[in-house]
């Protein structure tokens, strides 16, 4: 069957119902369909609990912003899109105002604003503990009353289809019933968000395999900077639930096995009984995740069925301050992992946390393919640079979300052109390529899951927080032979009602395919900026790499690795002011 | 403690499927492991037949309620160790056709929930006029019932709406609610003209297990006694004030 739209929107979370919102608005009458492999409300979105950023305090103005922003992250910001950014996020977490999220306020009725990790200045918008969630369910409900939107909850997108030199639909899988469908459509906008699941231990949910990454790259569509990917230092080892930085700056320790404050062996300062700023267990996050790495070779970190962890203790805050001052991490740790902070060590582990790298795009989401747009922690514009600072990533989804709405509505109206009929042969292909390759398979000796673990045991080992020539290029080779042998996996379940392996599989072949442009990616930049840490290179080098890489597929499927000039306007390269 | 625990689990496809079947699966006991960690290591390990929703594992989404043991649960958030020695048994959410294993359509919802108008009805001022004030009070008054995750254990745990799938039930009534008490908010009266009639409000007899069975504290079962005030004072109006009033 094929039905078709306007504007497809691959993806419901917040970049996605942004995008949708803003596109049914620039246009009257226009007709977008939002495609999500999950009902929108239960996008990634959901989780974020800190904030989000834009500068109204009176003391506060945009350039602050827009400096943090840049010196974050070390330079690799392009700075044009940084300006609009910073001028832009202020007004977009208004309309999220007027929309009705509940923001916290002061006691006048005004937007409350707090500090965060690398804002010099107090700027982060808050929805008490849970930004993410009410921004998500304010854009959700609020997208209802767009009569333009239609949805297609639980369908998953296998393939873009594109011909002529631009983008022309999608395939998709409707879960419930196993039916594959061709949704035609003249723009396509992609906001399926990152891709922490490529790696082992991470904050981000089961949903994040980067497919958005991978059904761009297959499409002609570089992917930008996909070496950098960020680490936060306390994560729950195997759940991956991010304990917050507040927990150290209330006064917590991290131990290793011998009960020993290990940050003061990494020039870290000395301990103290209280905390100190940017001292011990309040050093830079890159920094505090980079010495668990040196415990681990040292044989000094806890061993358990997830693998190497440290402590943090809080126990000596007492019962009281933990409850005043950290009643959501207390209630995290009992909830979901069995655990009192009150009472028991915490084991926490660095964690795969955001993916800066992404679809390469302009300031209004445009990829080079014509008609193909992207949005979210799936693009890459980039105002995030080698290293994204926290509460940056809210209002660059909705941000960049409207611009690319607002594009895509445009490039219909303007260029929109009916499918060619090789898009329609091309989606049949797709069809039975699902159908006999993948569901219908049969005679394979392989499991899903055992590629999966496969594949994010090397990414942590060789592609993670420190990287090597060699570990990256044993990364690659190990990453070329599971690409063989995902072909000779078979599924156990071949029924098309909600086919959960089917998406598994489909998912892993998206993993594995955005893992070889992050290897090849790292193994081209031969110095350490932001998150990107070379042991054999530890120097930034400008004159080499104040550059985004862009990682490009060719016809059999290999990487080649290009460059393209940082654009900076106004703030030349200086020393980077550790995010914290 | 023992170090595995027995797990059953609903097995149903219909069209396929006569009734549903309990499979029997032994899963590790894990201090920190929740039922949901079960179901992954049973589709990891042994059946990757074994079909379920799940995204967060930090109780956020609301993707993965399910009956455990005859009760409601977000599977993330609910220990097997809770059930030792065994064995626990998980079931799909009651009140919902099922689609497969402990999968449930919960397309209904979604339609109720257009129906209540979730958003903020009125005029949207300029951007430069800035934000509607809005005091931290203010906020409270509507805040319980803005953390609903749409998880959908009230309707599954609601005799009303197992009896009655008209009833536009717990969750949708407690968000119509959440708007109604937003300062900000003037479709007060547009969103009664919907709840007003017998499967609206009037429906629910106040067995209050939707509250019992919230992982979220909304309170929906407190949300409809207030919104059934209103509307009681509302329909008096009318008699006392026949035109306007509202
Ligand atoms: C624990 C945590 C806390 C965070 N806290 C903060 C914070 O305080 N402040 C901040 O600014 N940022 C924070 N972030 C980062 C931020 O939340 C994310 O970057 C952002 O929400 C991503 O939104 P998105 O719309 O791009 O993607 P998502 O919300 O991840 O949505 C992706 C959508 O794409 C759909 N999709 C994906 N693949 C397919 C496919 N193949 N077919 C169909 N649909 C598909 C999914 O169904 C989903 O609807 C946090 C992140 C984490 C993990
Ligand atoms: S009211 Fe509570 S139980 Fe009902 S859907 Fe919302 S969060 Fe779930
Ligand atoms: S998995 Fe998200 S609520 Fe349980």
């Amino acid at each position: 069957m094929t039905t078709s739209h306007d504007i497809i929107v691959v993806g419901g979370g917040g970049a996605g119902l942004r995008a949708a919102i803003a596109a049914a608005e620039t246009i009257p009458g226009i007709d977008v369909a939002v495609v999500s492999k999950v009902y929108p409300m239960r996008s990634h979105t959901v989780s974020a609990e800190g904030g989000a950023a834009g500068a109204i305090a009176e003391d506060d103005s945009l350039d602050e912003h827009a400096y943090d922003t840049i010196s974050g992250g070390d330079w690799l910001c392009d700075q044009d899109a940084v300006e609009i950014f910073v001028k832009d996020a202020p007004k977009e977490l208004l309309r999220l105002e007027h929309w009705g999220c509940p923001w916290s306020r002061q006691p006048d009725g005004r937007i409350a604003v707090r500090p965060f990790g690398g804002m010099k200045k107090q700027r982060t918008w808050f929805a008490a503990d849970k930004t993410g969630f009410h921004l998500l369910h304010t854009l959700f409900q609020t997208s209802l009353k767009y009569d333009g939107v239609h949805r297609y909850d639980e369908w998953y997108v296998s393939k873009l289809l594109v011909d002529d030199g631009r983008v022309q639909g999608v395939v998709a899988v409707e879960l419930t019933t196993g039916r594959i469908e061709t949704i035609t459509a003249k723009a396509v906008i992609l906001t399926t968000g990152g891709c922490g699941r490529v790696f082992p231990f991470t904050t981000n949910a089961a949903i994040k395999t980067g497919d958005g990454m991978a059904l761009a790259y297959r499409a002609g569509a570089p992917l930008k900077d996909m070496e950098f990917i960020q680490y936060h230092p306390t994560g729950l080892p195997f759940t991956g639930i991010l304990i917050t930085e507040a927990a150290r700056a209330e006064g917590g320790y991290l131990l290793n096995k011998d009960g020993y404050r290990y940050l003061q062996d990494y020039n870290l300062g000395t301990p103290t009984p209280t905390p100190v700023l940017r001292s011990m267990e309040l050093g830079p996050r890159d920094r505090l995740s980079q010495a668990f790495e040196h415990e681990v070779a040292k044989g000094r970190t806890i061993d358990t069925p997830y693998g190497p962890v440290v402590h943090l203790d809080l126990r000596h805050l007492g019962a009281k301050l933990i409850d005043t001052k950290l009643p959501f991490v207390r209630e995290l740790c009992l909830k979901y992992q069995n655990i009192d902070p009150v009472t028991e060590l915490v084991p926490v582990r660095p964690v795969v946390h955001y993916t800066m790298g992404g679809v390469h795009t302009d300031i209004d989401g445009a990829t080079p393919v014509d008609g193909l747009f992207a949005a979210g922690e799936v693009a890459c514009v980039s105002i995030n640079g080698a290293n994204r600072l926290g509460s940056n990533s809210l209002p660059e989804l909705l941000v960049f979300g409207t611009r690319a709405g607002r594009a895509a509505a445009w490039h219909v109206f303007r260029h929109g052109k009916e499918p060619t009929q090789a898009v329609l042969s091309q989606a049949a292909d797709e069809r039975r390529r699902l159908q006999k390759d993948v569901l219908e398979h049969d005679g394979g000796d392989e499991r899903i899951s055992a590629i999966r673990t496969s594949m994010q045991t090397t990414m942590e080992e060789s592609a993670g927080i420190y990287r090597s020539g060699d570990s990256l290029a044993k990364a690659a080779d190990t990453l070329g032979e599971l690409q063989e042998r995902l072909p000779r996996a078979a599924l156990d379940d071949r029924s098309l009602a909600f086919n959960t392996e089917l998406i598994a599989a489909l998912e892993l072949s998206a993993m594995l395919d955005v893992a070889e442009s992050i290897v090849a990616s790292a193994l081209r930049r031969e110095e350490s900026r932001g998150a990107h840490q070379r042991t054999d290179f530890p120097a930034r080098d400008d004159n080499r790499f104040l550059a985004h890489s862009l990682a490009v597929r060719e016809a059999d499927g290999s990487c080649r690795v290009d460059y393209l000039p940082v654009t900076i306007t106004r703030w030349a390269p200086g020393e980077r002011v550790y995010g914290r | 403690m023992a170090d595995t625990i027995a797990m059953e689990v609903a097995r149903y496809q219909p069209g396929e499927d006569g009734a549903p079947t309990m499979a029997r699966y032994d899963v590790p006991l894990r201090k920190d492991w929740v039922v949901l960690d079960g179901l992954n290591y049973i589709k990891d390990e042994i059946d990757g037949t074994v079909t379920f929703r799940w995204s967060c594992r930090m109780g956020i989404c609301g993707s993965c309620g399910m009956t455990v043991n005859g009760e409601p649960k977000l599977t993330c958030a609910t220990f097997l160790t809770d059930y030792a020695p065994g064995p626990v048994r998980v079931e799909p959410l009651a009140n919902f056709p099922v689609i497969r294993d402990l999968v449930v359509d919960i397309d209904d919802f979604l339609d109720k929930l257009s129906e209540v108008k979730p958003w903020i009805v009125r005029d949207e001022a300029p951007l430069s006029a800035g934000e509607y004030l809005q005091t931290p009070e203010q906020l409270e008054e509507y805040r319980q019932y803005s953390m609903c995750i749409n998880c959908m254990l009230c309707y599954s745990a609601c005799p009303v709406y197992g009896l009655d799938p008209e009833f536009v039930g717990p969750a949708a009534i407690a968000l119509a609610q959440r708007y109604n008490l937003d300062s900000r908010d003037e479709g007060a009266a547009e969103r009664l003209d919907v709840l007003i009639h017998p499967e609206g409000l009037w429906a629910c007899t106040f067995v209050g297990d939707c509250t019992r069975v919230c992982p979220k504290h909304v309170d929906p079962a407190g949300a409809i006694q207030r919104y059934k005030l209103t509307a009681a004072l509302d329909t008096l109006k009318h008699y006392v004030l026949p035109r306007g009033g509202r």
